[in-house]
């Protein structure tokens, strides 16, 4: 059984939401972290005394979640979900394979490293 | 009054000296509550909510002189003053009537409480409301709440008449912004994310820092709420020192037995509540019990918070607890334990005189009905004009944002500067003769 990595680039006001949706589809492991980026949205102008700047990257929160392959489309599922406003600028999904994963308080590998502890 | 009181009627370089920087002290609380309040909203919306308090400096300035002081402090109409002093019309050098200092400073020391309370009432609105329909509730709120309950308090009207006394603005001040903000939270709606997601303050060290300045300002706010140097003055700003203190310990405990933790926010807030307890009070109670009332204040305040977060009431950053029921306890406070060998005007039901408890309770009751009726009529009139806030997805991306085109904490990085139309070394280019 192979395991994946799925990443998901989110709004930031989305980022509970998402949170939750995975919460309800178990799928318990999970890092988090803010980037910056650029997509096909509208580019905003601020200014700053009298200084304009387009602001060409929007904050956004990025989802890195390793899941063996069957809980691969649940979380896709829960990220679309928990992140869909229907504006440009909702975000995107990418699944990567991964060549391995190792738990490291076990020496676990793949598919038993990122199965919550209890699941089987 | 005592002998240290100069004569009424004429200017008094002391009074005055000590009447300007107290106004100077006064106006910096509002930025302070900027401050204060920026600390307690989420990241993306710190520039509008501190936008809101600098918006009340602008706009409750301009209503102040236009007409606000005029109907505050003209006259001694029942409900409202008159309009002979509107547009600073006679407002000069020569002593305010009853005071030692020229009407200009009086009045200018009046605007800063007019402001203040302005920006307070927003602290019920914030992260939702939009800024241009703020900026018009300012204008007719500092005229239609204000001025009216400072009339009534300060400026001769019915409350003053029949004895409430209210030495730096528990009613049009602090239960006036406080019960117009429970109004104001009720009319615009909770936020969206209310109830459903954790909404954190983004920077306690704002909040910290804000509450030090807001009561460093207030003893010009309580202190020169005697406009002079003499005793109610003294008495006013010492007790300013020693009832927020009280507050402080007392909440420290309260935290500790709810949460086991002493919270910083927590702190910051009792300092406010503290601050305000002994505002109506400042002058008229003594030192001692004005340490009672910083006490006593904590608990009917703590409990509202505590309650408040429990409703589906978004007063998003508690003005009611803060401000409206901590100047309900001053007032109250006042009519029990003022007494005369301490200001010269009046005793309350401990040194025997019950009627006062009575005179106060009238101002407890009246103040609360005015602000909260006025207010919510005067939201849902403006909301038929134009919306009070905009849609979920610009909540979503934050008022700084959609209402300031600016970010609190812009890093700069992907920023793209865009050159002015055809560019500076275009316009300064000399043109070739031909």
């Amino acid at each position: 059984m192979t395991v994946k990595l799925v990443i998901g680039i989110v709004r930031p006001d989305k980022a509970n939401d998402v949170l939750e949706a995975l919460y309800r589809a178990e799928v318990r492991g999970f890092s988090l972290s803010r980037v910056q980026g650029h997509g096909g949205e509208l580019e905003r102008v601020e200014t700053y005394r009298g200084t304009r700047v387009q602001m060409g990257l929007a904050d956004k929160v990025r989802f890195e979640i390793a899941v063996s392959d069957e809980f691969v489309q649940p979380t896709i599922d829960a990220l679309c979900d928990g992140a869909q406003t229907g504006e440009v600028g909702d975000g995107k999904i990418f699944v990567v394979p991964l060549e391995r994963a190792v738990r490291i308080r076990t020496g676990e590998t793949d598919h038993g490293a990122v199965t919550p502890v209890g699941k089987s | 009054m005592t002998a240290i009181i100069a004569q009424a009627g004429v200017v008094d370089t002391g009074d005055t000296a000590w009447m300007l920087a107290a106004t100077a002290l006064v106006l910096l609380m509002t930025p302070a509550l900027g401050l204060f309040y920026a600390g307690l909203v989420r990241e993306k919306n710190t520039l509008n909510t501190f936008m809101m308090s600098v918006g009340a400096i602008a706009i409750a300035t301009v209503t102040w002189a236009l007409v606000g002081y005029s109907l505050a402090f003209d006259g001694t109409g029942k409900i409202v003053g008159g309009l002979h002093l509107a547009l600073l019309n006679n407002v000069d050098f020569a002593p305010r009537a009853g005071t030692t200092i020229p009407q200009l400073v009086f009045f200018a020391f009046q605007a800063t409480f007019c402001i203040i309370t302005t920006a307070l009432v927003s602290g019920a609105v914030v992260e939702r409301m939009r800024f241009g329909p703020f900026l018009l509730f300012s204008a007719l709120w500092s005229v239609l709440v204000y001025s009216v309950l400072a009339h009534w308090s300060f400026g001769g009207g019915w409350l003053a008449a029949q004895g409430t006394l209210d030495f730096a603005g528990g009613v049009p001040v602090e239960m006036g912004s406080g019960f117009s903000a429970l109004a104001a939270a009720l009319v615009v709606g909770a936020r969206k994310d209310h109830g459903r997601q954790a909404l954190l303050p983004h920077n306690a060290v704002y909040v910290l820092l804000g509450a030090g300045l807001l009561w460093f300002g207030w003893f010009g706010f309580n202190g020169g709420s005697g406009f002079s140097t003499g005793n109610p003055s003294v008495l006013a700003f010492t007790n300013t020192l020693l009832t927020p203190a009280c507050t402080l310990a007392v909440w420290f405990v309260l935290d500790v037995v709810r949460g086991s933790h002493v919270t910083a926010i927590g702190a910051a807030t009792a300092i406010i509540v503290g601050c305000v307890g002994i505002t109506p009070a400042a002058g008229f109670i003594s030192p001692a019990w004005a340490m009672v009332l910083g006490a006593v204040a904590a608990l009917p305040s703590y409990g509202v918070i505590v309650w408040r977060t429990r409703t589906r009431v978004d007063e998003t950053l508690d003005v009611l607890a803060a401000h409206g029921v901590a100047g309900f306890t001053g007032i109250l406070f006042i009519g029990i334990f003022a007494s005369q060998s301490w200001n010269g005007v009046a005793d309350g039901a401990l040194y025997g005189d019950a009627s006062q408890f009575v005179e106060q309770a009238v101002a407890a009751v009246a103040t609360p009905i005015y602000a909260f009726v006025v207010t919510y009529v005067l939201l849902k009139a403006i909301a038929l004009v134009c919306p009070l806030r905009g849609s979920d997805h610009d909540e979503a991306i934050g008022m700084d944002i959609v209402h300031h085109g600016e970010e609190a904490y812009a890093s700069g990085e992907g920023a793209i500067l865009i050159k002015p139309d055809g560019d500076i070394e275009e316009l300064l280019r000399v043109p070739e003769r031909v």
